[in-house]
């Protein structure tokens, strides 16, 4: 596989390469089969959080690293098949952050499949997004791959429905990550419901990949690194040889295995977050697994930013993160101990200080 | 009688003084411990409510957007040599770096209630953490 990923970086086009300097990162998701002729490749662009000051004016900051996503992607040669967006386009929900953060997507030379984040939904349950990207969860398959999308951002009808009373109350509430007024995320009955008859359908030795915004397993209550009911959707995707879950949210690098499933979340192109263990009054369960991304460096505005190149090998997927001030990295599956590692600093003596949180 | 009078009081009056010296000095009680944390925390609470202000910088970007719960703010490690400015500081210049940069905003004196506020927040999220200064 890092064969193929270093064949890929060749093939960038040299003009766009010296536009953007010497060395261009990129982040994408390739997945190989047993059939080579079946491998295929996607990009993965989270978390841009496109923030309204007033009239037409946008946080620069945040609005730069999504335009950059955008450009290099561009930029791959061959092709992706596809691009995911896999959510918090916007800040606060507004129509006026997700037009402009669709009218920068757009510059995307590829089909873009979106995903839901809190920030896109809490304003108008999604209202605005649905008109812009569509469904709020949906399955489509791709070359002998089945993809599923949920929206795992949902929370309990009460405080959805009951509890504030604007909808802009909700939507700030919500959007404080570390508020205590807001609520954990789930996917909710209906989607589970939808999600086991969309299973159904699909014979067991199809490779399945399922993309949410919150992280479909259990790290940290207080920021939403969390899904309500992971256990019941990983039970519903127990009986699949081979089943990987892509989030956003986390704004970091985790990845994990549990059971048949694997785990990897990917980076935000807007601001990087601590890691939980980093906040000193919080229990956490950040997986064992993590080799975690370098700290931040505040100075260089898009370090600890960036995003992602994902290849899947014979139905399982291998991240390369495109950071755009640092090193970049790769966290591919490692068929022999059949769970993601990364593929230069997994060993404890392969680790460097940056990587030490606390 | 106004003699006796005039001793009276020039007693009672030494002798109060003599005993607010006494309470000043070092003697307090679960009542004024009270109070001081009172007033601290009032500071805290401040200080959480600038964090996730949009409106302490100019463009509507918080604190907290970056650092839930002052996470990865190290007030613990400060003062240190703050490799991208160059040279030892204590935290409330990066406070204001980050006021500058981020936040679009105006830098606040280093005495300025809401600074004080800021930092009086950020450290009791680090509570409990031990004293690491200079540490990176």
């Amino acid at each position: 596989m890092n064969n193929i990923n270093r064949s890929r970086r060749n093939f960038l086009k040299t003009g766009g390469a010296l536009a953007l300097g010497s060395t261009l990162p990129i982040s994408l998701v390739e997945l190989a089969f047993a059939e080579p002729s079946q491998n295929f490749s996607f990009a993965y662009i989270s978390d841009a959080h496109i923030q309204h000051i007033k009239g037409n004016r946008f946080v620069r900051n945040w609005d730069r690293g999504l335009i950059r996503a955008v450009a290099e992607t561009n930029l791959l040669t061959p092709k992706p098949d596809f691009v995911m967006f896999g959510g918090d386009l916007a800040q606060l929900g507004t129509q006026a952050e997700l037009d402009h953060g669709a009218e920068i997507m757009s510059a995307l030379s590829h089909k873009v499949h979106y995903v839901m984040g809190e920030h896109d939904y809490y304003l108008d349950l999604g209202a605005h997004w649905e008109k812009l990207f569509g469904p709020q969860y949906y399955s489509f398959d791709h070359k002998g791959v089945h993809f599923i999308v949920l929206n795992s951002i949902r929370t309990y009808g009460d405080w959805t429905y009951k509890r504030w009373p604007t909808n802009e109350q909700r939507m700030l509430e919500m959007a404080g990550l570390d508020n205590p007024n807001g609520s954990p995320f789930m996917v909710g009955d209906e989607q589970r419901k939808w999600l086991k008859a969309d299973l159904a359908k699909v014979a067991k030795t199809t490779p399945i990949v399922v993309f949410s915004h919150s992280p479909l397993q259990k790290i940290y209550k207080g920021w939403n690194f969390w899904t309500e009911d992971a256990e019941q959707i990983q039970a519903l995707l127990k009986p699949f040889q081979k089943v990987s879950v892509i989030y956003g949210h986390v704004h970091q690098i985790q990845y994990n295995q549990i059971g048949n499933i694997s785990f990897n979340s990917v980076m935000a192109t807007a601001w990087p977050w601590p890691y939980p263990a980093s906040y000193a009054q919080a229990e956490q369960y950040l997986p064992k697994l993590t080799v975690p991304m370098n700290r931040a460096d505040p100075f260089f505005e898009r370090d600890a930013t960036g995003w992602q190149f994902i290849n899947v090998a014979s139905g399982n997927v291998d991240l390369n993160f495109s950071l755009y001030n640092n090193t970049d990295r790769v966290v591919r599956f490692d068929k022999i101990r059949k769970h993601p590692e990364d593929k230069d600093f997994q060993d404890e003596k392969a680790r460097i200080n940056p990587q030490r949180h606390y | 009688m106004a003699r006796i009078n005039y001793i009276i009081t020039t007693i009672a009056v030494l002798g109060f003084t003599l005993s607010l010296n006494a309470t000043q000095a070092d003697e307090f009680t679960g009542a004024d411990e009270q109070r001081w944390q009172q007033q601290f925390m009032a500071s805290v609470k401040q200080g959480r409510e600038l964090w996730t202000s949009p409106t302490l910088g100019s463009n509507g970007v918080a604190c907290a957007q970056c650092h839930p719960n002052a996470a990865n703010t190290h007030p613990e490690t400060y003062p240190k040599f703050q490799k991208q400015i160059g040279k030892v500081i204590p935290v409330w210049e990066m406070i204001n770096w980050c006021l500058r940069n981020p936040l679009e905003g105006q830098p606040l004196a280093a005495d300025d209630p809401k600074m004080v506020a800021i930092q009086a927040y950020i450290t009791y999220e680090r509570r409990g953490v031990k004293l690491e200064p200079g540490k990176h």
